[in-house]
């Protein structure tokens, strides 16, 4: 879980299209993306029956009923959320249920559905991190490239970037919303729009909400843009060393014609880096959307662990997943068209 | 003779190279700090020894909390705990891909097969996300447990690299020959394919500790720490938590997280340093 993009020498070519057919390619990813989901469902599932502190009791407890009451109460409960059933039948109904989009219904917001929160939470987590991490990774790409091998560049960019993929997440965000929010006072830096205001489509609720969307944005963006251009950098340094760069460069090739090439090559290790660094974004983001309280999935983690509603951090569990998953499915489909190897490979020559 | 004229080369270009020295000099610093800082201080770290909050003075260096503890105190004991969960997290990490990879890459088939798609597996899964719902599971927990969750997670790039390099040195003449002369699988990896990749190893070693500091930041920050301590990580939360931005006490949340950037930067600088020692290519010309 390092924040540096960190492949190099042969780790890349591995999981590659080119070795296999596309076909087979596939076969095997989708292998890996059932089996985690599986692991990751059945791990998910474990948790709200296995862990210290029954959220059953904590429900109860929040009625201050008498005991009798209580205890039928108790009894009610156990058999609303499923939870007096033969331990295999539970397992099956909650896969069941996932399925129908049924995530339970939480505790701690009791008695709203599990799903109906995080759906409220998600569209303020992808407008955060989307921009974030395809802006990061085009400018710190860009950046990288023109600083190998460029003395002035280097020295200068290069530290920079190094400081920025050091910080932790925490501290840059902590540091923005201090600074700009309330030194400078130049941005808000916390909610996601005006505590006065409903949210409803409106030019001041749209406008309040990009000034409160910008200084989490930017953390975000900036602690990635460091590691894109540094892997970049080295990535580029590691193809104008190579064979064929030097070949080139014997028969003269202009400089600018080699770098592109050597762009190019330094590309695809940049895609699959962006699928390893997915984990590191989404703690990233986690502890971001935390500082400025920001209503995101990161932030409802928080809420959940803090309120030991433990259906609704298992909803968060899996979404998080879900969109990591179809990420890293997406990374996977951008590489082969990207690839020269694998359109070969797709017309059946491979 | 030539192994040793080699090693005097690396030395050479290691020595020269200035962000090596700069890097390593800055962690040793560090390292200092957290050995003799806590020996500076008899205040204990939840004590409150302040009023309420006070900014830094020669009394209190680092100023105190809204609660009056000694910000100080804090900062040094979190840095001792930061290298410590870094360098069992970081070790755990870098064996346990060290050990896969080999495994997977010098056995290769079916056994290959199985690593592999188990390294892919804990690759897509987001840790932090799968380490908060176990963490979550226990009242108290120690810098070992966290330590030990940390490494079990941020070990599949390393795998992955070291398993790619197995491949590609397995099948070497000088390999062969030692299978051929009766060598243990075991034997064979440690004293003729491990000693190839040593440079790799030690950088990999080196990002594993910063990533694991890193890490160990972010779930101290959301409060699943260490139950029985203080760190760095926790220190920014409480900062958070108890309006410290608001209240203007920049000196409770800028120390903690400017060490961590601190020595992560450093450890990066040195990597590269020390990746430049090793690769001829990477040299400054």
């Amino acid at each position: 879980m390092s924040p540096l993009p960190h492949y190099g020498r042969g780790d890349t070519s591995l999981d590659t299209p080119h070795g296999s057919t596309v076909k087979r390619y596939f076969g095997r990813k989708l292998l890996v993306y059932l089996a985690t989901l599986f692991l990751a469902v059945s791990v998910d599932w474990l948790v709200p029956r296995f862990m210290p502190g029954n959220p059953i009791q904590i429900l109860v407890a929040r009625a201050n009923l008498k005991a009798e009451s209580a205890k039928m109460l108790y009894g009610h409960y156990m058999q609303a959320f499923g939870l007096d059933l033969p331990i295999w039948k539970q397992y099956l109904n909650f896969w069941n249920a996932l399925f129908r989009g049924d995530l339970g219904i939480s505790v701690w917001l009791f008695p709203r559905p599990v799903l109906q929160i995080i759906m409220d939470a998600v569209p303020f987590s992808l407008a955060l991190m989307l921009p974030a991490i395809l802006l990061s990774w085009l400018a710190g790409n860009w950046f990288g490239a023109f600083a190998a091998r460029s003395r002035r560049l280097d020295n200068t960019l290069l530290p920079v970037s190094y400081v920025l993929t050091s910080t932790p997440y925490m501290w840059l965000g902590i540091l923005m919303a201090w600074l700009f929010g309330i030194v400078l006072r130049i941005f808000p830096f916390s909610g996601a729009y005006d505590f006065g205001m409903m949210m409803h489509w409106s030019w001041a609720f749209a406008w309040s909400a990009l000034q409160h969307w910008f200084l989490p944005f930017i953390s975000l963006f900036l602690v990635m843009f460091g590691g894109w251009a540094i892997g970049m950098r080295n990535m580029i340094i590691y193809e104008l060393e190579s064979d064929y760069a030097h070949y080139l460069q014997a028969v003269g090739a202009p400089t600018s014609l080699i770098r592109r090439y050597a762009f190019r090559n330094a590309m695809l290790p940049q895609i699959t880096g962006l699928a390893l660094q997915l984990g590191v974004i989404v703690a990233g983001q986690l502890v971001t959307e935390i500082v400025f309280a920001y209503p995101g999935v990161g932030y409802l983690i928080l809420q959940a662990i803090q309120n030991h509603d433990l259906f609704l951090l298992q909803g968060c569990f899996l979404f998080v997943i879900f969109g990591v998953l179809i990420a890293n499915f997406v990374i996977d489909i951008a590489y082969v068209l990207v690839d020269p190897r694998t359109r070969t490979g797709m017309q059946g020559t491979g | 003779m030539a192994v040793f004229k080699q090693k005097n080369e690396i030395v050479y270009f290691a020595v020269q190279n200035a962000k090596l020295r700069v890097g390593l000099l800055v962690v040793c610093l560090m390292v200092l700090l957290a050995i003799i800082g806590p020996m500076l201080t008899d205040r204990q770290p939840r004590e409150f020894v302040a009023p309420g909050p006070l900014p830094p003075s020669s009394e209190y260096w680092f100023g105190t909390t809204s609660f009056g503890e000694d910000v100080y105190t804090q900062f040094v004991h979190g840095l001792r705990a930061t290298f410590i969960v870094g360098l069992l997290g970081g070790g755990l990490g870098t064996l346990l891909g060290v050990l896969i990879g080999f495994t997977a890459g010098y056995r290769g088939g079916i056994v290959d097969e199985i690593l592999n798609m188990f390294t892919n597996i804990v690759l897509v899964v987001p840790s932090l996300v799968v380490l908060i719902i176990v963490v979550a599971y226990l009242d108290v927990r120690g810098f070992l447990f966290e330590s030990v969750f940390i490494g079990c997670f941020a070990w599949p790039w390393v795998a992955r690299a070291v398993r790619a390099q197995t491949f590609s040195l397995r099948n070497r003449d000088f390999v062969d020959l030692a299978r051929l002369s009766g060598m243990k699988p075991w034997r064979i990896i440690a004293t003729e394919i491990a000693p190839n990749m040593l440079s790799y190893l030690l950088l990999a070693s080196i990002l594993q500790f910063g990533g694991a500091i890193l890490t160990a930041a972010a779930l101290d920050f959301i409060g699943l720490g260490p139950t029985n301590a203080v760190s760095l990580g926790l220190m920014m939360n409480h900062a958070v938590i108890y309006g410290a931005l608001l209240l203007g006490m920049w000196w409770w949340f800028i120390p903690p997280g400017l060490a961590i950037t601190t020595i992560v930067g450093a450890l990066y600088v040195t990597n590269v340093g020390l990746d430049e020692a090793f690769n001829p290519k990477l040299r400054e010309m």
